[in-house]
C-alpha cells in the first residue's frame, strides 16, 4: 500500500503538471511543469521526503530505462531522413561535445570568479 | 499466433526489460562506454523486430506503457533537488551562467554546422531545439517552421550521445568538480543525459536537473527571437 501512495503522489503532481502545461500560454511540458510541482511540494514541507522517497530512489535508479521505447520509436524517423542521415548524425555527437566543453568551462569560471570576490 | 503474442503488450514490456538487462551486463563486463546500455537495447529490440518481421506498432503497445514512466521519472528529479538544495543555492549563479553560455553555444553551433552542410530552414530549425527535453524541442522547431519527426530523432540522438559519453568527457576535459560536470550534462544533453548523471553521483544528478530545466526554458525564449534572425 506503501508504494501505491508513493506512486500516486508522484503522479498527482505529473497530473498537475499536464493540466498547467495546458492552462499557460508557453510551451513548458507538463513534465517540467510536474517536476517544478514536486519541487514547491517538497519545499513547503506539503509532502514530505519519507513520503516518496522508496519509489522516488527507484524511479531515479531505473530513469535511463524508460528512454528504451522512445529511442526504438525512433527507426521511423529514420527512414524518413533518408540521405542527410549522417550529417545529422555528425551535428547531433559534436554539437553535444562542443555545447559539454563550453558550458563546463564556462560554470568553472563563474565559481572562480565568485570564490575571487570573497 | 503470432499477433497473439506479440501484440500483447506483455511482450513489449518484457523485450524491453530483457534488452536493457543485456546492455547491462554487457556494460559491466567490458566496462568501454559506448557499449551503453540504452545503445545495446535499441540494437537488441531493433533487431528482433526486423528478424522476425513484428511491426513498430505492436511493440509499442507494451512500450508505451514504458513512455508513460518518463513523466514521473522527470518529475521526480525534484526529490534529487531537494536533497542538494543548499548547494545548488550556492551555486545559482554559476550554473544559471553554464546552461545560458551552452543553450546560446547549442543554437550557434548547430546553425553553423547546418550552414555547412547546406542544410534548408527546414532542417535547419528541426535540429536547432536538439540540446533540449522533446516536448520543449517540438515547440521551437514547429514554432521556426521545422519537421517534428526530424526533431524526435535530433533529440534522441543528443540524449544518447550526452548519456554514452558524459563519463568520457569528464575525464578527457579534467573536471572533477561535480557541479560543474552537472551542468554541463543536464545543459548538452537534457533528460537522457542527467539519467546517467544521477548515476554517477547525487549532486551530479541534481545539478544536471536544474540545468535541463534551465536550459530548456532559456532555449524557449531565446527561439522567440530566432524567428526573426534565421
Amino acid at each position: 500500500m506503501k508504494i501505491l501512495i508513493q506512486f500516486s503522489l508522484i503522479f498527482f503532481s505529473c497530473l498537475a503538471g499536464e493540466v498547467l502545461s495546458y492552462i499557460i500560454p508557453f510551451p513548458v511540458p507538463a513534465a517540467v511543469l510536474a517536476l517544478i510541482i514536486m519541487l514547491l511540494l517538497l519545499l513547503t514541507g506539503l509532502v514530505k521526503e519519507e513520503s516518496i522517497k522508496e519509489t522516488g530512489d527507484w524511479l531515479l535508479q531505473t530513469m535511463a530505462f524508460f528512454f528504451v521505447p522512445a529511442g526504438v520509436k525512433v527507426i521511423e524517423h529514420f527512414a524518413l531522413v533518408g540521405s542527410i542521415w549522417l550529417p545529422v548524425v555528425i551535428i547531433c555527437i559534436l554539437t553535444t561535445v562542443i555545447v559539454f566543453f563550453v558550458t563546463a568551462l564556462t560554470v568553472r569560471l563563474a565559481i572562480k570568479l565568485k570564490e575571487m570576490r570573497k | 499466433m503470432k499477433e497473439l503474442i506479440f501484440s500483447n503488450p506483455f511482450f513489449g514490456i518484457i523485450i524491453s526489460v530483457l534488452a536493457y538487462r543485456i546492455g547491462m551486463v554487457i556494460n559491466e563486463k567490458t566496462k568501454t562506454a559506448i557499449a551503453n546500455p540504452l545503445l545495446i537495447s535499441y540494437v537488441i529490440i531493433i533487431s528482433f523486430l526486423l528478424v522476425f518481421d513484428i511491426p513498430l506498432e505492436w511493440y509499442c503497445e507494451g512500450g508505451d506503457i514504458i513512455n508513460m514512466f518518463l513523466s514521473p521519472a522527470t518529475a521526480i528529479l525534484a526529490l534529487t533537488i531537494y536533497r542538494q538544495r543548499e548547494l545548488i543555492k550556492k551555486n545559482f549563479l554559476p550554473i544559471f551562467a553554464g546552461t545560458l553560455a551552452g543553450s546560446v553555444t547549442s543554437l550557434i553551433s548547430v546553425y553553423v554546422l547546418c550552414r555547412l552542410f547546406i542544410f534548408d530552414m527546414a532542417i535547419t530549425a528541426s535540429i536547432l531545439p536538439k540540446s533540449i527535453t522533446t516536448p520543449m524541442a517540438i515547440a521551437v522547431s514547429s514554432s521556426l517552421g521545422g519537421i517534428q519527426a526530424l526533431t524526435v530523432l535530433c533529440v534522441i540522438l543528443t540524449g544518447v550521445t550526452g548519456n554514452i559519453l558524459a563519463p568520457i568527457l569528464v575525464k578527457l576535459f579534467r573536471i572533477d568538480d561535480p557541479v560543474v560536470q552537472g551542468v554541463a550534462i543536464g545543459t548538452s544533453s537534457h533528460a537522457v543525459g542527467t539519467s546517467r548523471a544521477v548515476t554517477m553521483g547525487e549532486i551530479q544528478g541534481a545539478v544536471s536537473s536544474v540545468a535541463l530545466t534551465f536550459s530548456g526554458v532559456i532555449t524557449v525564449v531565446l527561439s522567440l527571437f530566432l524567428g526573426y534572425l534565421i
